[in-house]
């Protein structure tokens, strides 16, 4: 920001600020005043709609927000439980697809040929298919050491979806990286491994973590979609289900909205400073 | 070092190269003798800096040979991170890694490829951004500095490791003209300590003071090659004076 001049200003630069300010107050005004009308006008909608008196006792019926709240923040503690361990899996995943596709001598050809098969297949099935696949098919073959526990096979599914799609962006990213970089390392003597550990990959997750962190977000998310496994104990979305269909009052679907938001916003906030904070950088270099 | 008497530090012989359908080399020859400048002249796309590329290995000749020393390191079997151990290569574009501070970039090869201990790797890091006029600026990012600055840090990245050849591939045509003269310096300096180098360049004057060789490079050939002093008083080839008229007008 502008710091206090050290010159006289002119006439005409007081007068230039001192419209500026007008017109920023203006737009504020504006600003102001069209959110508030909007606003009036959706909630008006909404209130004075044929079936908001059936849909108020339905879906935010408070005595059922307050009766059904433990059973969901117990069933979310599963979600974030699956999140937390299927984030960690799902870099290593991602990773390592993303290197296999990238390598190049002869020997590697299987690893190269089954990363792309593998991208293409588990990014083409929606992943809730993906959860009924594992979840249901994967125990009914009855192999040696394959988890029957809900909890694994949804870890499974979750995995190998996100895995291809985490592939997919770190790929971008060290593809994003100028090949004169990789040229400079291979100049200095680096083998084709060193320079992707030192000089390619450090550059290429640095810009890849915005994206990741908006996969991560939808993650979060789509842990709820192991529901349909019936796993003990149940995830939020599901002890919600459990209680609508005992009571037939949707308003635990939204009790389990607020938690699942409440965890994806901070994700969300810090994913765009991370953004900034990178433009920041980029738009400041500068010589010092 | 490949000093012996009578060996060149680099020969080419021959030397092809090709993309898709453009041959850009056509059967270059050229000798380095040891502590030489050579500088390679010519238009843009004449081949100056895919020549250097394949002194280094970053390109592959599509046919004759090329030692350094007395190793042909076109043969099948020559692993190209041992050759480019041997051989320094400084960029136009600088190439330096952003996200590692300067000294990380002066001592990188020199720890991974060398083996070299950290605090010793640091040390001669250190003295080398010294004599370069950086002292001070080993924490630094690349994207802090001048383009002068950047430049003379990659000089000392490809010194670090003692090379026996330095390429230099147009390393001042990416800076503004008052950067120019601190990378020249250097060249100097290194010319009078005994660098061997090979330079593509498109600075004349510059050329003319420190090259011992000077070839013209044209239509993936070298057309025309001597002293300086022979190339550009008493060029032989219309196609060198044309060219020689053109650049310094």
């Amino acid at each position: 920001m502008a710091s206090a001049p050290t010159w006289q200003k002119s006439a005409l630069q007081v007068e230039r600020e001192r419209a500026r300010r007008q017109r920023s107050f203006r737009s504020f005004v504006i600003a102001t005043v069209s959110t508030v009308v909007l606003l009036g006008l959706v909630v008006w909608a909404v209130l004075s709609s044929p079936g908001w008196p059936s849909v108020r006792a339905t879906f935010f019926s408070w005595p059922d927000a307050e009766a059904s709240f433990p059973a969901i923040a117990r069933g979310f503690l599963v979600n974030i439980k699956m999140f937390l361990i299927a984030e960690p899996l799902i870099l290593l995943v991602g990773l390592g697809v993303a290197l296999s596709r990238g390598t190049r001598s002869a020997v590697m050809f299987p690893l190269r040929a089954l990363a792309v098969i593998y991208v293409d297949l588990f990014r083409g099935v929606p992943t809730l298919l993906l959860v009924y696949l594992v979840g249901f098919g994967l125990p009914a073959l009855q192999l040696q050491g394959v988890p029957v526990d809900a909890f694994a096979l949804g870890l499974i599914a979750l995995t190998l979806s996100y895995g291809a799609y985490v592939a997919e962006v770190i790929r971008a990213g060290i593809e994003s990286v100028h090949p004169d970089q990789r040229a400079a390392a291979r100049s200095l003597g680096l083998s084709e491994s060193q320079t992707t550990r030192s000089v390619v990959l450090p550059q290429a997750l640095r810009r890849v973590t915005p994206p990741l962190l908006n996969d991560f977000v939808s993650l979060q998310k789509d842990t709820s979609l192991i529901a349909v496994l019936g796993l003990t104990p149940a995830e939020a979305l599901r002890q919600a289900n459990v209680y609508t269909s005992f009571h037939f009052n949707y308003t635990p679907l939204l009790v389990a909205a607020v938690f699942f938001i409440a965890l994806t916003i901070p994700l969300a906030r810090f994913t765009d400073w991370l953004g900034n904070r990178a433009l920041a950088r980029q738009h400041s270099a500068g010589p010092a | 070092m490949s000093g012996d008497a009578g060996t060149p530090a680099v020969r080419i012989q021959g030397v092809y190269k090709q993309y898709g359908d453009h041959v850009v080399l056509k059967g270059v020859d050229l000798e380095v003798e040891p502590h030489d400048v050579v500088a390679l002249i010519g238009a843009s796309g004449s081949g100056k800096s895919t020549l250097l590329r394949c002194v280094n290995l970053l390109e592959r000749v599509d046919d004759g040979r090329i030692w350094l020393g007395d190793d042909d390191i076109t043969e099948v079997s020559v692993r190209p991170d041992q050759v480019r151990r041997r051989v320094g290569m400084v960029f136009q574009s600088f190439n330096l890694f952003p996200h590692l501070s300067v000294l990380n970039n002066v001592t990188l090869a020199a720890r991974k490829v060398h083996g070299m201990r950290r605090r010793a790797a640091d040390e001669k890091a250190s003295a080398l951004l010294e004599s370069f006029g950086l002292a001070g600026r080993e924490s630094s990012y690349p994207d802090r500095l001048s383009g002068g600055q950047q430049q003379r840090v990659a000089f000392a990245r490809s010194l670090m490791t003692d090379p026996e050849v330095l390429l230099l591939d147009e390393v001042t045509s990416a800076l503004d003209p008052e950067l120019v003269g601190d990378v020249l310096d250097i060249i100097r300096r290194l010319r009078h300590g005994g660098m061997t180098m090979i330079m593509a360049t498109h600075e004349m004057q510059f050329c003319r003071e420190v090259a011992d060789q000077v070839c013209f490079l044209d239509g993936g050939l070298v057309l025309e090659r001597g002293t300086s002093d022979q190339v550009f008083t008493n060029p032989t080839e219309p196609r060198t004076r044309e060219f020689l008229r053109r650049v310094l007008q």
